[in-house]
């Protein structure tokens, strides 16, 4: 079966391209990416005043299966993805059980394979229960399919365990991906310390809770040569540390989620719990500093961040709420909306950073690219699309989204993936 | 005139005019505490559920009392004894509440926002008795009634806010009323307990207890709790007192007719030494007294101020 993909924007940070081409597909690999393609047999998809773009990984998604499918499976997951223009997500492993085994890591690709319309990688935890005192299995769970640990929703707090980590990961060429965060200095809080934490009475997590970490993780990373990937920046401080690690040649890295680069600590006045995420919305400044790094490439990738839960478990006081936004299905109109369309970055950047990169920290060789050879794992975007974010229509479980109504321009189009058409418009 | 909302949140969504409306009807309230029969039909027919799921004994009993001079219902709820023991969640509890139709819900938690989130759910009047560390707007008012009776114009008065900033929600109402009456404010505490951003509110912030009590015609004194610190925000009560209690010489810096205030309860001899907790300048039994007044003129303004039966 093949696909032929007909005038569309073609745009790979791979091969630094951004022109009208036609790609052929077939056999789930992308066959040729040339002008004026002809081929009788293939099924045609006109993408006519569309962008097409490598397919788009999100490198940190909570899916809640085993434990909580009542916020998420694996399934609605991947169903929620397909929906927001990903071909690929990367699943934390805070699970109940937690993914700190090759038989969990097996489990979550054996769901994957029945019921997941994208492509599943699980990440595995740096220690075992993520309580942050004994190495998990890290080799075994690498050749169970993990590409990445993390004992994400927690940092690891012990130094030592960071280093040996780093070290022993290394061996398997995984990155170690960190939550920032000095769980002292957090001092639980439940939003960022500042103006608004003080105005409003809640406990603020100051932005050195996080920064001291990113710090201290730049230093073990340069000393032992491990690839340390930084989840959910949200700090001047932290981009700032990481783009002088960067300067200096250690193996650092990290994601920002659309709500860091869209949102400020103000919204929390509303108490509504859909602004309620870890690390929080941080100051106008950070969000400053945030948009510099986007555009001056020391933020490697968007991620999601998506961390469903139920109507129920939100809606409580804001102190007992649960951290944590819903985000496959906004990440990238509001990436369109307010890094393209603001004149921030070109659309090359930002597929860099939802595909190119994505893929190359993690070591996924074929994707992330549109070279022939590579898997078939396409996303569409249409950029003059305007949509009003309804999140009543998330094929999510959860509609715990902060950007409900919110009106945007650019939409994702459609995806392949493995060269199988899940949708296109 | 009336209350443009039916809330009583925060002083936040106050107008300088709203408040002087809620302290001109206290002023006619006030009275009716002094009657034999302290009593009036004004809200007749209401009924009040006091919430509270902190303890209190002032300010629920004031609540109380204030809606049952004013004639109305009332019921009071306590965590300890409620399903909330049994895990019922806030909304639930309301919205059960709710089905029994009362009038007013005032309103206790720890949690700040609390008032707020009942109020989206709710047909009735919502008074916040106190919510976390946000805001405690009736002591706000009932300590802008105290001050007016006893100082004047409050546009005129230099005011100064001792202690636990971090924590207090006494202080958050104080600050942003007095700054909407046009008070000069000044606030002190440890630099552990002062919070970020406060000189955004319009008020002098400083660690030196001397330097906010000079001159002040008001020096109102925070309650510090025990536990604040187990978490070192201090290092202890002894120290807290040496550079912050109110002690006779300190009082000294301040004018010579200068009222003492405190919202209670008093640690008596860590934020105020014992003897001037009782002196004459201390006014704090009359801020407990006025907040009877306070909270009638509340409940009164609420219903939409002209319910059955007049003020006085």
């Amino acid at each position: 079966m093949r696909i032929l993909i007909k005038n569309g924007r073609v745009v790979d940070p791979s091969q630094e391209l951004d022109d009208t081409r036609d790609i052929l597909i077939a056999d789930g690999k992308i066959a040729r990416v040339e002008p004026a393609i002809v081929d009788s047999e293939a099924r045609v998809v006109q993408a006519v005043g569309q962008i097409v773009a490598p397919g788009f990984i999100d490198l940190h998604t909570h899916l809640r299966e085993p434990g909580r499918e009542d916020k998420e499976t694996i399934a609605s997951g991947c169903e929620d993805a397909a929906a927001g223009g990903f071909t690929s997500i990367c699943c934390m492993p805070n699970t109940n059980p937690v993914n700190d085994s090759r038989s969990v890591t097996e489990f979550i690709l054996a769901r994957a394979r029945q019921g997941g319309i994208v492509n599943v990688f699980p990440i595995g935890a740096v220690t075992k229960g993520s309580a942050g005192d004994h190495l998990a299995e890290i080799g075994d769970m690498h050749e169970g399919g993990c590409v990445a640990i993390s004992d994400d929703g927690k940092p690891v707090k012990n130094a030592l365990i960071m280093r040996r980590a780093l070290e022993y990961a290394s061996m398997f060429s995984m990155p170690v991906i960190d939550h920032c965060e000095d769980s002292n200095l957090a001092d639980g809080g439940v939003m960022h310390e500042g103006y608004y934490s003080t105005l409003l009475g809640l406990r603020g997590i100051p932005a050195m809770a996080e920064e001291t970490m990113v710090q201290r993780d730049i230093i073990i990373a340069a000393a032992t040569g491990g690839h340390v990937h930084i989840a959910h920046i949200s700090t001047a401080g932290s981009v700032a540390a990481v783009r002088d690690g960067k300067k200096r040649g250690v193996r650092v890295t990290c994601e920002v989620t659309p709500h860091h680069f869209s949102l400020t600590d103000k919204e929390v006045v509303s108490y509504e719990t859909a602004m309620k995420m870890n690390p929080p919305l941080r100051g106008e400044s950070d969000v400053q500093a945030i948009h510099a790094a986007i555009k001056d490439g020391t933020i490697d990738c968007i991620a999601t961040d998506h961390a469903p839960h139920t109507y129920d478990d939100k809606n409580v006081e804001f102190d007992y709420a649960p951290f944590g936004i819903v985000g496959l299905e906004t990440a990238v109109s509001l990436a369109l909306d307010r890094l393209v369309n603001t004149g921030l970055i070109s659309v090359l950047r930002l597929v860099a950073l939802f595909s190119t990169h994505p893929a190359r920290i993690l070591g996924l060789k074929n994707k992330g690219t549109l070279r022939i050879g590579a898997d078939a794992d396409i996303t569409f975007l249409n950029p003059q699309k305007k949509i009003a974010i309804d999140a009543e229509r998330f094929r999510s479980k959860s509609r715990n989204s902060p950007f409900h109504g919110w009106k945007l321009k650019g939409s994702p189009a459609g995806v392949i993936v493995g060269g199988k058409i899940i949708w296109h418009d | 005139m009336q209350l443009k909302s039916r809330h009583l949140l925060g002083i936040e969504h106050l107008d300088k005019a709203e408040i002087e409306l809620i302290l001109d009807t206290a002023a006619s309230f006030k009275e009716v505490s002094t009657r034999e029969i302290k009593k009036v039909p004004t809200l007749r027919g209401k009924t009040v559920v006091t919430l509270f799921y902190e303890v209190s004994t002032r300010t629920r009993t004031s609540f109380e009392l204030a809606a049952k001079r004013l004639s109305a219902d009332t019921v009071s709820i306590s965590t300890s004894t409620s399903s909330v023991q049994k895990g019922e969640t806030l909304v639930d509890t309301v919205r059960n509440l709710e089905a029994m139709k009362p009038d007013y819900f005032v309103v206790r938690h720890s949690c700040s926002g609390a008032a707020l989130m009942i109020s989206r759910i709710s047909q009735a009047s919502i008074v916040n008795a106190g919510d976390g560390s946000h805001e405690h707007p009736t002591q706000a008012l009932l300590d802008a009634f105290t001050m007016r009776e006893r100082k004047g114009d409050i546009s005129k008065l230099r005011v100064a806010i001792i202690g636990d900033i971090r924590h207090s929600r006494v202080v958050r109402s104080n600050i942003l009323l007095l700054r909407k009456l046009g008070a000069d404010v000044h606030i002190a505490g440890p630099a552990t307990l002062l919070p970020p951003g406060m000189d955004r509110l319009g008020v002098t912030v400083t660690s030196d207890i001397g330097v906010a009590i000079r001159n002040a015609d008001v020096v109102m004194m925070l309650r510090i709790q025990q536990e604040r610190m187990d978490k070192s925000f201090f290092p202890s009560l002894r120290e807290f007192a040496m550079y912050y209690g109110l002690t006779r010489e300190r009082m000294r810096l301040a004018k010579s007719d200068a009222i003492i205030m405190h919202p209670g309860p008093i640690n008596r001899g860590v934020e105020i030494d014992h003897e001037l907790a009782d002196c004459d300048r201390s006014v704090i039994l009359d801020q407990t007294e006025n907040g009877v007044a306070v909270r009638m003129a509340v409940l009164y303004l609420l219903a939409g101020g002209n319910p059955a039966g007049e003020a006085s």
